[in-house]
């Protein structure tokens, strides 16, 4: 079985601005081989570092998006039925453990708990990967890292990690970037102004501030480079903030009165 | 009920209950039927003191010799109305009654009594019910003829028209409007019984075209939610909002202004200069809030009212400038409210012009396209503008150049009684009450920030963030925002086999107990299907996979189903009181409150897992609401283990019962749940309490409010109370979901067998 790890692999420099010391964390916990959580909430940033550390430690990456439908075989793989009989396909994690790349588990919480189990032996000092179907024990490759993410904002013991499985990672705090980074960020990923990057994270901002209050979470980054995006390709400001950070996140009539408020307020 | 029966001897269920209604001395059947349940209701938000003064307002009503109906609607009416208004305000209620029974308008008292609640909620303070009682006071005495000057009087047709759509008007019009809408009524038909009875019954067309043309405007009260939310988004300044009327005061209007209880605005704005009202009311928040980051209060004791009125002008325009900085959008709204005078619109030989000199120099401030030729003027804004370059300058720095402004300008004329008004009110802005302190009153002023210093002096426990929570405020009827800072953490553990001896002691009751689980345990299975390990083949599936493959399609693999124990799906969270109390020895025994409940806890899981029913342990005390400690003893994906028993055993007690917050985040663990019953058990030994609150009533009205809360969310709440004096306040707080143990040693044995009873 050849797997092309060509493309798996990240070509080009992905941008990424550190906020911390977050990727000589990530370097420490690779060297080491520890399985990496990142914890924060959505669009602040998470799939774009484990990225960028992938491209700069210059191994492949696959990323995985969790839902609730998934099953352990999802992940490992599976045996398929065609035409000549029964063929084993193996699943992400499985093929991240043969070629040695970084298995990226993207929300976490999404997979129901018996799903995620599967990853504990890959996350121990056994670093395999049992295919009980196939009656194979993969050994994981000497570069394979897990690294998954974690918003914890969810706040909801249905949806978290069984403590079992917490235990098993090396966690990195992720937030939103401090505005003035932010705006950076949002400057250099858009090609935009950096006074109307700023305008557009202090809209953000507000509709941070709103979260508990009738929204569950508050605008991203990725929705204010989404704003930017738009801005950029000749929207004005107030339709882009409003189509891409207000809409978005709230039906509530109230809540979108005080969003365009405060767009309003912030683009004079 | 027979003829014959007396209704003053009717028995009441609760001895208490009983002494009122003899206190009521009332012969109605018909208020008997309802007196005890009313009365439940009115204990759930009365003081004692309040309860008597509602029992005395009932006996006066039904002493009326009017029938049952105004007593009726009172009983029923009034709690609900106190709720939102406060219960001071039956003084005011009960004084228009006496004057109507004084007059010929007795027969009116019911249609108040029945509209009363209505009315009350959508006002929502005292002074503003107070503003409505005394317009049908007026009312009442304009349309009521006395013939002649003699006697012998008629009731006035509109009061009970007026009345009765009472709701409905005060729904619709601000206070102000109202006057006038009545004003015209009264103006028009005062002397025509019919017609009046019909304007004020919104028969006539000239009654309801007024009313729409008093409506123009906004309420307060229609945009309340947005403004909170402005204040949040915006600001990160959350305060109550508190309506006001200016309908009593024509001649000098209140301006919008901030104290201890929160932001005061008026009830109602209209758009002006095309500013909408909403954005007048952002206008006004935006300013508050800028004093409230920016402003610090002054001394004011050896300063003139002159210099002090520069000392605010100037502020105030640096408040403003400030604002503008962070939100440049808001320029043209606070260009449009704020006034700009005429250079030569005072004249300083017959006029005091300060305050037109003053209203020029803030125009200035903010609009560098303000034209002003004065010198001294130009002056100032040039250095106000250098105290605010590459910084927010404060309001000591305003103060000074203020002072300077005042010492270059002063006219003798100023000390004139005359005095230049037009132009010089700037209305988005508020009475600046909280800019000055006076030594003599001391602390009476409520300084900027005072409550901010005290809550980072308390040293924020180490661990997790603090979640927040909202405090019902039975006073202003209102949540305190953010008020409860609650801290989570897993329980510390002990030793395990601690509990295991406790379980021992009970061995006999643990085998009861497990007989009777399996009377409970859950019969009915539920298919999971499209699995792709699962307990069985499911045909229909697997036999549309084989089609695919024939078809050379790829099939799906998952073609089995799974058998899952259902019928019983509940979801519970039991709640266990920390506080100090439970160190207690319990009555008749060596046992402290706290192994009882150690006890109770473990047969109760013990049994709880024998269901499966998702289950979690925590416990919670207070160190005031900036230190609510939540303990979590066993999470939902726990099982009932040597760590989780290991905590159990390190309980230990401490501090005060803030019941409402923890109440209110077990609840919203418990409501995430996928369970079609979700119950939270609350094992408390006393009455909600803490060291920062005096009025015992306001952790119980809180306490009460979380309950109602996470009824609406789906959540049970069930209490057992080992407080042998409970009765009085648990009922009021749970609802009559409530067990009260007065044989504390029970408990082991009750805790499980209420749940069984509980989700049987
Ligand atoms: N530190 C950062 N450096 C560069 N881009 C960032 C950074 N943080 C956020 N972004 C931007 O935000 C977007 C969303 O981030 P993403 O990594 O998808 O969020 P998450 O995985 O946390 O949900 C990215 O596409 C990128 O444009
Ligand atoms: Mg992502």
């Amino acid at each position: 079985m050849s797997i092309d790890i060509a493309q798996y692999r990240i070509a080009r420099e992905p941008f990424y601005r550190p906020q911390g010391d977050e990727v000589a964390l990530y370097e420490a916990a690779y060297a080491a081989r520890l399985p990496v959580m990142l914890k924060g909430p959505t669009g602040c940033g998470k799939s774009r570092f484990v990225e960028y550390m992938a491209w700069r430690l210059d191994r492949p990456l696959i990323t995985v998006a969790c839902n609730e439908d998934m099953t352990a075989s999802d992940l490992v793989g599976r045996y398929l039925l065609d035409r000549d009989g029964t063929r084993w396909l193996d699943g992400p994690l499985t093929v991240a453990a043969r070629i040695g790349a970084i298995c990226y588990l993207d929300e976490i919480v999404e997979a129901r708990q018996d799903t995620t189990v599967v990853i504990h032996p890959l996350t121990d000092h056994r670093r395999a990967l049992p295919l009980d179907k196939k009656g194979e024990l993969v050994a994981a490759h000497p570069d394979f890292q897990l690294a998954i993410s974690y918003n914890p904002g969810y706040q909801s013991l249905m949806k978290d990690l069984k403590p079992s499985t917490k235990q098993r990672f090396a966690a990195l705090d992720f937030d939103y970037p401090e505005a003035a980074l932010e705006a950076e960020i949002v400057a250099r990923e858009t090609g935009i102004d950096g006074e109307t990057a700023a305008r557009l994270v202090k809209v953000a901002q507000a509709a941070r501030n709103l979260k508990g209050h009738g929204l569950v979470e508050g605008a991203s980054t990725r929705l204010v480079v989404y704003a930017a995006e738009l801005i950029r390709r000749g929207v004005a400001p107030r339709a882009a903030c409003r189509a891409a950070m207000a809409r978005p996140i709230t039906d509530d009539a109230d809540i979108r009165a005080t969003l365009d408020h405060a767009v309003d307020a912030v683009f004079a | 009920m027979g003829r014959s029966e007396d209704a003053r001897q009717r028995a009441m269920r609760h001895p208490q209950a009983q002494a009122w209604w003899r206190q009521m001395d009332c012969g109605f059947t018909q208020v008997a039927d309802v007196f005890e349940e009313c009365l439940y209701e009115a204990l759930s938000a009365f003081t004692r003191a309040e309860m008597e003064a509602f029992v005395a307002a009932a006996r006066e009503l039904a002493h009326l010799g009017r029938g049952p109906e105004p007593v009726l609607a009172f009983l029923e009416g009034w709690p609900s109305a106190a709720a939102a208004v406060g219960a001071a305000a039956l003084d005011d209620v009960m004084s228009l009654v006496r004057a109507q029974q004084a007059s010929p308008n007795g027969s009116a008292i019911a249609p108040l009594l029945q509209t009363l609640a209505a009315v009350a909620r959508r006002l929502g303070s005292r002074e503003q019910l107070a503003g409505y009682l005394e317009l049908a006071r007026e009312l009442m005495a304009r349309t009521t003829d006395s013939l002649h000057g003699r006697q012998a009087m008629t009731a006035s047709a509109g009061l009970p028209a007026f009345f009765g759509q009472a709701p409905q008007l005060v729904e619709q019009l601000p206070l102000a409007g109202l006057r006038q809408w009545v004003e015209y009524g009264l103006r028009h038909y005062a002397r025509q019984p019919q017609q009046q009875a019909d304007y004020f019954d919104l028969k006539l067309a000239d009654s309801r075209a007024v009313m729409q043309r008093e409506r123009r405007g906004t309420l307060l009260a229609d945009v309340e939610r947005q403004l909170d939310c402005t204040l949040r988004a915006l600001w990160r300044d959350p305060q109550p909002i508190i309506p006001y009327s200016n309908a009593y005061h024509a001649l000098r209007q209140i301006t919008p202004y901030h104290d201890s209880l929160g932001a005061r605005l008026p009830d109602a704005l209209e758009a002006r200069d095309g500013v909408a009202a909403i954005d007048r009311y952002r206008a006004t928040l935006a300013h508050m809030a800028g004093h409230r980051r920016w402003s610090r209060p002054l001394i004011a004791d050896n300063w003139s009212p002159f210099q002090r009125l520069a000392v605010e002008f100037l502020e105030d325009a640096r408040i403003d400038c400030l604002l503008l900085r962070e939100y440049p959008g808001l320029a043209p709204t606070l260009l449009a409210l704020h006034p700009r005078p005429r250079e030569d619109a005072c004249d300083p030989e017959t006029t005091s012009c300060l305050r037109h000199r003053l209203a020029m120099l803030s125009r200035a401030c903010l609009d560098a396209a303000h034209g002003y030729r004065d010198a001294a003027l130009n002056e100032t804004v040039a250095a106000f503008h250098a105290a605010l370059t590459g910084g927010a300058a404060d309001t000591a720095r305003m103060a000074e150049l203020a002072l300077a402004w005042v010492a270059r300008t002063r006219r003798p004329s100023d000390q004139l009684p005359r005095i230049h008004f037009d132009d010089t009110v700037i209305d988005y802005r508020d009475d600046n009450r909280a800019l000055w302190a006076f030594i003599e009153e001391g602390d009476e002023e409520e300084a900027f920030d005072t409550r901010k210093q005290a809550a980072e002096e308390t040293p924020a426990p180490a661990g997790l963030p603090p979640r927040h929570y909202p405090e019902w405020d039975r006073a202003t009827q209102s949540y305190r925002p953010d008020w409860v800072s609650l801290y989570e953490a897993l329980h510390p553990a002990g030793e395990a086999a601690a509990i295991d001896r406790l379980l021992a002691r009970h061995a006999v009751l643990a085998r009861r107990l497990t007989r009777l689980l399996d009377l409970h345990k859950p019969q009915n299975t539920q298919r999971i299907r499209h699995r792709e390990d699962g307990a069985e083949l499911d045909l229909d599936t697997a036999i549309r996979s084989l089609a695919d493959l024939r078809c050379g399609l790829t099939p799906d693999p998952r073609i089995n189903f799974d058998q899952r124990a259902s019928g019983r799906s509940i979801a519970v969270l039991l709640l266990l009181d920390l506080s100090e109390s439970l160190g207690q020895a319990a009555a008749g025994g060596g046992q402290t409150l706290l192994q009882l409940s150690q006890e109770a806890v473990a047969l109760l899981a013990l049994a709880i897992e024998g269901l499966r029913d998702p289950f979690a342990i925590a416990g919670f005390h207070s160190n005031t609401r900036h230190e609510v400690r939540y303990l979590h003893i066993k999470g939902f994906s726990e099982r009932w283990d040597d760590t989780v028993k290991g905590r159990l055993a390190a309980l230990q007690a401490g501090w005060s019962t803030r019941m409402g917050a923890a109440l209110r985040h077990a609840g919203a663990a418990l409501a995430q749940r996928p369970a079609d019953k979700r119950l939270l058990l609350l094992l408390t030994d006393g009455e909600p309490a803490d060291v920062d609150v005096e009025d015992g009533q306001h952790l119980h009205a809180d306490a009460k409010k979380a309950v109602s809360e996470l009824a609406s969310q789906g959540v049970d709440t069930f209490c057992l109370s080992l407080d042998p004096q409970a009765d009085d306040y648990v009922r009021d707080i749970f609802g009559g979901r409530h067990l009260v143990l007065d044989r504390v040693a029970q408990l082991p044995e009750k805790l499980p067998l209420l749940y069984l009873a509980l989700t049987r």
